[in-house]
């Protein structure tokens, strides 16, 4: 236990992500095209896009979940990425026949491990839903189900978390409220947020790369000022937030006045 | 509780009119016995046609248990190997080319004339609605269920084999029911038609014996309990499947209720 430091197992040191070379196919379609780019250990980096651009099939590339050719993704550390990556989703993914923490704990059972229900029972304490560990699915809010999956990422306890627009889902204030327990929770840990929210990236990334474009490129990389989670009320931030509206709506405007 | 209620309401509606009909076509009892005469046969000879149900009962239960079991592992062995899918379920849609009725003198031959040959009769025309439901869940588990379990699950053959323990066979499970309901409803056709072919005891058998000796309220009778029999196994199913699996959104009996 002494890699962990706490209850939660943050790993230390954070590894990092480094992709070279990725063309990405969808049919036909070429989505990417040799895109190359970092995940700095430890950091929130965001990739934002207008929808359709391929956003969800890189993230499923760097999972391991699409075959992918020719392409380097490493972690800096240890090499292959395999068993290091969490996946998170738009959609909370939650077995509706499991519990809220058999659900967070399904990743030992897959692995045939003991589940560690003390742990689950603190992670769902920790996203705000210390009384729901008996609960089935069915029973809880959509914001409740998404706050299950978070802790379900969090016991999977890997270094490097990818997040598929995972607050799209949810209602503005829920949503306002997840970004910032998933920017705490998260801390520490490399992860790659994609979203087609302009402030959502904002609020959350020390990085923000903006794709555009068919295969779709980085057009763009912003560091804004200050650490996340930033606060949206922020002149700074909402005369980038306005900067990058402008910015995807004229990549996604072919065709339109 | 509105679903029995329901049941009860029908059956005696069904009672009144059989009654109306035999009252207002005059029909001869050796025809259309009255229901009080049924009744009546049903009280008095209770023991010799429970004894009937009882033997049916046992048929049908042990025809559902074995096709049940037949139809899951074929479902999962044409699910996992490519052999199986080329082969075996081919096999399964030729089965159901041929009618069950020109098989039953077969199996009776092949099985004798106690209980086998019934329960062999019974499972098989259970083995394909059971077989293509469960195949048909297997088949259709949620593509994000998936993706989030081979984050988690390790690679290879270990991985894969998790990944339908914990998620796809629970997933499948709904329609795998409603394969069960359907098996359950017809499970009874498989066992009738294996004592009407060839048997010494069991309600088919006691209906057709009765119809020679022109014991009609008797075969009426005997008739009613396989129906009570009949329902009675689908309702039993259908609560069984319920309770276990209340995530399941299978609720085609109560859809009216809730939508009007």
């Amino acid at each position: 236990m002494n890699v962990f430091d706490g209850p939660l197992g943050r790993p230390t040191p954070a590894s990092g992500l480094t992709v070279r070379g990725l063309t990405l196919r969808f049919r036909a379609e070429i989505l990417f095209q040799d895109l190359s780019f970092d995940l700095p250990p430890g950091r929130f980096t965001c990739l934002l896009g207008p929808s359709g651009v391929g956003k969800t099939s890189l993230l499923r590339a760097l999972a391991g979940l699409m075959p992918v050719r020719d392409a380097e993704i490493r972690c800096d550390d240890t090499g292959s990425p395999a068993g290091r990556i969490a996946w998170m989703d738009q959609r909370d993914q939650l077995l509706p026949w499991l519990n809220a923490r058999d659900n967070v704990t399904l990743g030992s059972r897959l692995r045939g491990e003991p589940a560690d229900g003390e742990r689950a029972r603190m992670l769902l304490a920790e996203v705000g839903l210390a009384g729901q560990a008996e609960t089935q699915p069915a029973a809880l809010s959509g914001g409740m189900r998404q706050r299950v999956a978070l802790a379900r990422t969090l016991y999977e306890d890997r270094p490097i978390v990818l997040l598929d627009e995972p607050f799209a889902a949810v209602d503005a204030p829920t949503r306002h409220r997840l970004q910032r327990l998933a920017a705490r929770l998260l801390a520490g840990r490399t992860v790659l947020l994609v979203t087609h929210d302009p402030l959502e990236a904002l609020i959350l990334g020390h990085e923000v790369h903006v794709l555009s474009g068919r295969p779709a490129r980085i057009a763009a990389t912003l560091r804004p000022d200050g650490l996340p989670p930033r606060s949206a009320a922020s002149p700074a931030l909402a005369a980038m937030q306005a900067e990058l509206l402008d910015r995807l709506a004229n990549a996604d405007s072919e065709g339109l006045p | 509780m509105m679903m029995s209620a329901r049941l009860g309401g029908a059956i005696l509606a069904l009672l009144a009119c059989w009654q109306a009909v035999v009252l207002l076509s005059g029909l001869p009892p050796y025809i259309l016995p009255a229901p009080a005469a049924v009744g009546h046969v049903l009280m008095t000879r209770a023991d010799i046609i429970l004894g009937h149900a009882a033997i049916t009962a046992a048929e049908i239960l042990a025809g559902l248990l074995l096709g049940t079991l037949l139809g899951a592992a074929a479902a999962l062995a044409i699910d996992h190997a490519r052999l199986a899918r080329t082969w075996l379920l081919p096999l399964v849609i030729a089965s159901q080319a041929i009618p069950v009725f020109a098989l039953a003198p077969i199996l009776v031959l092949w099985f004798g004339y106690g209980l086998a040959s019934k329960v062999a009769m019974a499972a098989l025309i259970i083995f394909f609605p059971v077989t293509v439901a469960f195949l048909d869940g297997l088949r259709r588990t949620d593509t994000g269920w998936l993706d989030l379990a081979r984050t988690m699950a390790p690679a290879g053959r270990r991985g894969r084999f998790a990944i339908l323990l914990r998620i796809r066979i629970p997933a499948a499970l709904p329609a795998f029911g409603s394969g069960l309901r359907v098996a359950a409803a017809v499970a009874p056709i498989g066992a009738v038609i294996g004592e009407w072919v060839g048997s010494s005891a069991g309600l088919g058998h006691l209906m057709l014996h009765a119809n020679g000796r022109m014991q009609i309220d008797l075969m009426f009778a005997a008739l009613s309990v396989l129906a009570a029999l009949a329902l009675t196994l689908y309702f039993a199913i259908d609560a069984l499947l319920r309770r276990l699996m209340p995530w399941a959104p299978e609720r085609f009996l109560d859809q009216s209720e809730e939508e009007t």
